[in-house]
C-alpha cells in the first residue's frame, strides 16, 4: 500500500487528532508512516507537533510547594499518634 | 497551613520522574517504616506529598479538604503498610489509596467548567474544506522558553489545568506534572489505556491552545 495514494493521505485536521497517539507510540506502523509522510511535507503540522512537545515540557516544569517545616511536624505528630494507638 | 496546588515553576524537575533509583529509595524507606522508623515516614511523606496534593485537589475544590484526604491516606498507609505486598510500586499503591479515599468519602465534586469535552481538539474554522490549515499555528516555541515569558505561561497552564474536566486534569497532572507512566496512571485511576490516551490527548490539546492564545497576545 503506497503512502502516496490519494486515499491514504492524511489531512491536517486528522493529524492534530493523532499527535498524542503518535507521541505515545501507539500508532500502527502504517498509520505512523502516513503521519510522518504528512509531517515531512507540512510545516504547519510539524509546528503543531512541536508546540505539543513544548506544552508537555512546560507543563512538566510546574512544581508543587515543598513540605513546610510545619507540615513535617504535623506528619510526625500523625505518625506518633498512630504508634500510640498501635501499642 | 499553606496548600498551593502548583505554585512554582522551576528549571529541571527534581526527581519527579520515577527512575529505578527512586523506586529503590521508596522500597528502602518502606522497609525502615515497617521497622518503626519515624523519620522514614516523614521522608516518604516529603517525597510524595506534592503529587498527592495535586491529585487530591482534582477531586475536591477546597484545599483544606484535599489536605484532609492526603492525611487520611497516610493514616491508611500506616495501617496497611504491613499488608503492602509490593506487587505494584509503592507510589502506585499510595496514589490508589488516595483515589479510593477521595471517592469513598464522597468528596468528589464536579469542577469541570469552561472547557468542553467533545468535538475536535482544534476548531474546525481553522481548516479549509479539504481539512488543510487555513489559520495555521504561528511559531512561538523559542519565545515560550524565554524566562520572562515562562512565568506568565506557568500561570496560564495552571489556570487551564484547573478548568479542565476532572478526568483530563487527573491524567495530565499525573502524566505530565508528576511523571507517571501511562501504565501507572491506568492503575491509579482504574481506567483503560485507550481511555487514558483520549483524556491525555484532550487535556494536552487544551493546554497547547491556551499557550497559543497567550503567546499570540504577547
Amino acid at each position: 500500500m503506497s503512502i502516496f495514494s490519494r486515499n491514504d493521505e492524511l489531512v491536517c485536521q486528522e493529524v492534530v487528532e493523532l499527535v498524542t497517539d503518535y507521541l505515545e507510540g501507539t500508532l500502527s506502523r502504517s498509520q505512523r508512516r502516513r503521519l510522518e509522510a504528512h509531517l515531512a511535507a507540512c510545516e504547519h503540522c510539524s509546528e503543531y507537533l512541536e508546540q505539543m512537545r513544548t506544552t508537555i515540557r512546560l507543563t512538566g516544569r510546574l512544581q508543587a510547594e515543598d513540605l513546610t517545616p510545619e507540615m513535617r511536624d504535623e506528619f510526625t505528630a500523625i505518625y506518633r499518634r498512630w504508634r500510640s494507638e498501635e501499642d | 497551613m499553606r496548600v498551593g496546588l502548583i505554585s512554582a515553576i522551576a528549571g529541571p524537575r527534581r526527581g519527579a520522574r520515577e527512575g529505578a533509583a527512586s523506586v529503590d529509595e521508596d522500597s528502602e524507606l518502606v522497609t525502615r517504616l515497617r521497622a518503626g522508623d519515624e523519620q522514614a515516614f516523614v521522608q516518604l511523606v516529603s517525597r510524595h506529598h506534592a503529587a498527592m496534593l495535586r491529585l487530591a485537589s482534582s477531586f475536591v475544590s477546597s484545599p483544606a479538604v484535599a489536605e484532609e484526604v492526603v492525611q487520611d491516606t497516610w493514616l491508611g498507609v500506616l495501617r496497611g503498610i504491613d499488608g503492602f505486598a509490593g506487587r505494584s510500586s509503592f507510589r502506585t499503591w499510595l496514589l490508589r489509596i488516595l483515589v479510593n479515599r477521595a471517592r469513598s468519602t464522597g468528596v468528589r465534586e464536579h469542577r469541570s467548567v469552561a472547557v468542553g469535552d467533545a468535538g475536535p481538539v482544534v476548531d474546525r474554522s481553522r481548516f479549509d474544506a479539504s481539512g488543510a490549515w487555513m489559520s495555521p499555528p504561528q511559531h512561538w516555541i523559542e519565545d515560550s522558553e524565554d524566562r520572562m515569558q515562562a512565568q506568565a505561561l506557568a500561570g496560564q497552564i495552571q489556570k487551564t489545568l484547573s478548568e479542565l474536566p476532572t478526568r483530563q486534569r487527573e491524567v495530565v497532572v499525573l502524566r505530565d506534572v508528576d511523571g507517571l507512566s501511562s501504565h501507572e496512571v491506568c492503575e491509579v485511576l482504574e481506567i483503560s489505556d485507550a481511555n487514558q490516551r483520549v483524556l491525555l490527548h484532550r487535556g494536552r490539546s487544551h493546554l497547547r491552545q491556551a499557550l497559543e492564545a497567550e503567546m499570540n497576545r504577547a
